[in-house]
């Protein structure tokens, strides 16, 4: 990367981070929370964006992730006393690691098309689990917990606030770029790009691309379960709805709306498709998903490389 | 316990009754997912909004019987209407993306079906509408009073699939169909409008999901978010029973839905769908062509 | 219909026509053309571009730069079913009928056209079991169950079906016996009788300047040398330098 290209992205990504710091300072209290859920969604979805736009392979199983990450939390927080950030935080990733290696064990050796359908069957499998299994996860009602504070056993704990809240989702969203965007232009993220342009030939030259894929999944489906946890933490709930596979396919929307293939390019297509909900709600009530849908299918097929996808090169330098 | 004491706990009565209405619910299937493998074999395309077509067939078939009473002009009706809509949004939606990747179909195929799911809530509101079978009447099947209407499902959807069949393999435009499955260039060496037999084969997919969901309509309410359920089990069957065959799919209709309906003498129909979720585990990993097709050379 | 053309206008033009695919640069530069009734041959080494000149007259792949003219009218950028219609016949590598459908289904995929009358269908039917009798005793069988030699007598046989003013070959002979390679050799004969222009892909030099009224000679993507075929019978020192034969 030129050092000049270097300069602007950097400036660029502080002036940007310096404004969702602020944001929780400035906005009043619905839209402060507006912008922490674009933060998780976008974490959702940049997530998800290691698989359709890094290896190729599009999935719709991220619902299951994500729920069961925010089950795992929910887990943690009902059965542990005092409720703990961290525990919750990790059972939610085991949660989501092992709902990863399920699907990672069955869809990597199938397909394209086949994928999909197959990772779609599974989150609706997961989704029936939940569903149906009330003793334990509530059934259709969910689980409701208490927020966790933010603790640091023997040094301190304090309870979230708003502002505090949205402070430790943007840390933690922001980790996970600069984590993921460190994998993407890694020698590995390397081999999922080339697995993406022409699989036969990658595995030809001699990578094992079924194992690669596989560790692809399993990290698509970490910092997935990740947002379901900070989901959780937020709302104080957990709900099957969350792993319902319509989940799936509006994280597969954030992706194409706002670009595969660049890792932004997820959070920007969650902010816009979540302020055009909030804009045509105003109007349309709840038929929001007709005019939606439609712009969703228009970006489709006139502009598949999404809003930042012009920037796709310049990002992953 | 002896031979006669274990016969006697198995529910024959139960194992029967639950191999008709298998048989019922199968049929029904067969015709949603025989479209939806028409369609994917003939252009690649996985048409996710194919559940919205037989719900938006099931809403046709509810206006026009509020209108005329007419169970048949119902039928017949919402399945042309559906085909013709078929052919509209196979058209402005999925032509411009032929030859991209195949997974743009995917996506715009599943905004359709939410764009297609909305609109039917936006105009028929959420409360479920009933359709009126098109005669009422029983026969006694053990202890149940069961309805002759439900054989006439199985019978019609087998009538239309027969049809269907009839259709590719003796038609003139099904030679064209059958032939641009196999070979989409050289079936355009040979002068077929390619493009055409695409969307013909969509809107025939269309009209027999249609048709699926009027025959449906008198068996539970018809809502918007019913098209949902059907669509998730189609896409088993039709991997299940090998992507791209007929009578793959057919038959793991049947055999899938002869499972869950055993398994819901033993457990509720919501967890009796796990079945078809242990079949699809199970094919993927000892027979991923497809149980009912031969496996590949 | 396609207006006969005029006595002075080729069947088939390309002028200067580049193909690409995808990225690759296949044709640089193309320009031939064939008359009504002729049999005009193309050769050239393996990758040079001989296919991908007669899918680009077939309609199959567009070219980037260049036109494409039948009949003296352009029809860059048609689909190829459009130009089967007007009267293009495609028989390509690897024969590909369609292995599913019976040699009677095969047949009638050239058959249903406007304008043929039933009594027209069964006249070409009749012709075709006539060249090849084979296809007579197997009508009823799938495509596939045929052997190569078979299956390359139905590929031809179909795209006569179209009733074609021209008809492209792609290596016709590849991979059959000696006694099937006679066989093509006289339906060439048998085609150009019937008034049918030919273009010849061909790896068999001398098949090709034996059946061939004219030949082209290819070479990374541009025709290096045209000659009439019986000039190239006595001055071969050409054929070497292109072909290394």
């Amino acid at each position: 990367m030129s050092k000049r290209s270097t300069t602007v992205y950097w400036t660029g990504f502080s002036i940007i981070l310096a404004l969702l710091i602020v944001a929780p300072l400035v906005l009043p209290e619905f839209w402060r929370r507006f912008v922490t859920e674009i933060l998780i969604w976008g974490l959702l979805a940049m997530s998800s964006d290691i698989l359709i736009g890094y290896t190729g392979m599009v999935s719709f199983g991220h619902s299951a992730f994500f729920g069961l990450g925010m089950y795992g939390a929910a887990a943690a927080l009902l059965m542990v006393k005092p409720p703990n950030l961290w525990l919750a935080i990790l059972y939610g990733l085991i949660g989501s690691a092992a709902v990863a290696l399920f699907v990672a064990y069955f869809s990597t050796r199938l397909r394209d098309i086949y994928f999909a359908i197959t990772t779609l069957i599974f989150s609706q499998i997961f989704y029936v689990i939940i569903f149906t299994w009330t003793e334990v996860t509530g059934g259709e009602n969910g689980l409701s917990f208490r927020r966790p504070p933010l603790a640091i056993p023997g040094l301190f704990s304090v309870p979230f606030s708003s502002e505090t809240l949205h402070w430790f989702v943007l840390a933690v969203v922001t980790a996970s770029y600069l984590i993921l965007r460190r994998i993407t232009q890694s020698p590995f993220g390397m081999v999922l790009q080339s697995i993406r342009e022409n699989e036969a030939r990658t595995r030809a030259i001699g990578y094992a691309v079924e194992r690669y894929k596989m560790v692809a999944v399993m990290l698509s489906g970490l910092f997935a379960g990740l947002a379901g946890v900070l989901y959780a933490i937020q709302n104080r709930f957990a709900a099957p709805d969350f792993v319902y596979f319509l989940v799936s396919g509006e994280t597969v929307i954030f992706n194409v709306i706002g670009g595969i293939g660049t890792l932004v390019g997820p959070i920007v297509g969650a902010g816009f498709f979540l302020l055009l909900r909030e804009a045509f709600s105003r109007f349309f009530t709840e038929y929001y998903l007709i005019p939606v849908g439609v712009i969703f299918i228009a970006m489709v097929i006139f502009m598949p490389q999404g809003l930042l996808g012009f920037m796709r090169r310049w990002l992953n330098q | 316990m002896g031979i006669e004491d274990f016969l006697a706990a198995i529910p024959w009565e139960k194992i029967i009754i639950q191999t008709v209405n298998g048989i019922v619910t199968g049929m029904i299937l067969a015709l949603i997912a025989s479209g939806l493998t028409l369609i994917f074999g003939i252009m690649d395309v996985v048409n996710f909004a194919h559940g919205e077509l037989f719900m938006l067939g099931a809403y046709i078939g509810v206006v026009v019987m509020a209108t005329s009473g007419s169970f048949w002009l119902a039928l017949v009706i919402a399945t042309l209407v559906i085909a013709l809509l078929g052919a509209a949004l196979q058209i402005t939606t999925l032509r411009p993306l032929l030859g991209r990747d195949p997974l743009t179909t995917i996506l715009a195929t599943f905004g359709l079906s939410l764009v297609l799911q909305n609109y039917a809530l936006w105009q028929f509101g959420p409360v479920a509408r009933k359709i009126q079978e098109p005669f009422t009447g029983y026969f006694t099947l053990f202890y149940l009073e069961y309805p002759w209407y439900r054989l006439l499902i199985a019978a019609l959807s087998a009538g239309i699939i027969g049809a269907f069949w009839l259709f590719l393999k003796y038609g003139k435009y099904g030679v064209w169909i059958r032939a641009t499955t196999q070979d989409r260039v050289m079936a355009q060496a040979m002068g077929i409008p390619v493009p055409w037999v695409h969307t013909g084969a969509f809107a025939i997919g269309a009209g027999m999901a249609a048709a699926s969901g009027v025959l449906f309509g008198p068996l539970v309410g018809v809502n918007h978010a019913m098209g949902v359920d059907w669509i998730l089990k189609a896409f088993i069957v039709v991997v299940v029973g090998g992507m791209g065959s007929l009578g793959g799919s057919i038959a793991a209709s049947i055999f899938i839905s002869l499972l869950e309906a055993y398994a819901s003498i033993w457990v509720s129909p919501a967890q009796a769908v796990i079945v078809s979720f242990v079949v699809l585990i199970l094919t993927l990993l000892f027979r991923p062509t497809g149980l009912f097709v031969p496996t590949p050379k | 219909m396609s207006p006969d053309p005029k006595p002075m206008e080729p069947l088939v033009a390309l002028e200067d026509v580049h193909t690409y695919y995808g990225k690759s640069h296949i044709l640089h530069g193309v320009s031939l053309h064939v008359d009504r009734g002729e049999v005009v041959g193309l050769l050239g080494r393996n990758g040079v571009g001989k296919s991908t000149t007669l899918k680009t007259i077939m309609g199959l792949v567009h070219p980037n730069r260049g036109k494409v003219l039948f009949a003296g009218s352009p029809v860059t950028g048609l689909p190829a079913h459009k130009l089967a219609r007007l009267g293009i016949g495609y028989v390509p590598e690897d024969r590909r009928i369609f292995r599913l459908l019976t040699v009677m289904e095969n047949l009638r995929t050239g058959l249903d056209r406007h304008g043929v009358t039933e009594a027209r269908k069964q006249e070409l039917l009749d012709k075709a079991f006539a060249y090849f009798p084979v296809l007579a005793e197997r009508r009823n069988q799938a495509g596939g169950t045929l052997s190569g030699g078979e299956q390359q007598m139905l590929a031809i046989a179909r795209a006569m079906m179209l009733e074609p003013k021209i008809i492209l070959l792609d290596e016709p002979t590849e991979g059959l016996m000696p006694r099937m390679v006679s066989q093509i050799r006289q339906i060439i004969d048998v085609l150009r009788r019937d008034g049918v222009a030919i273009l010849l892909v061909e790896q068999n030099v001398p098949l090709t300047l034996e059946a061939s009224e004219r030949v082209y000679i290819m070479e990374k993507g541009v025709v290096r040398h045209h000659a009439a075929a019986s000039d190239l019978k006595v001055n071969d020192a050409v054929i070497h330098q292109y072909l290394g034969v």
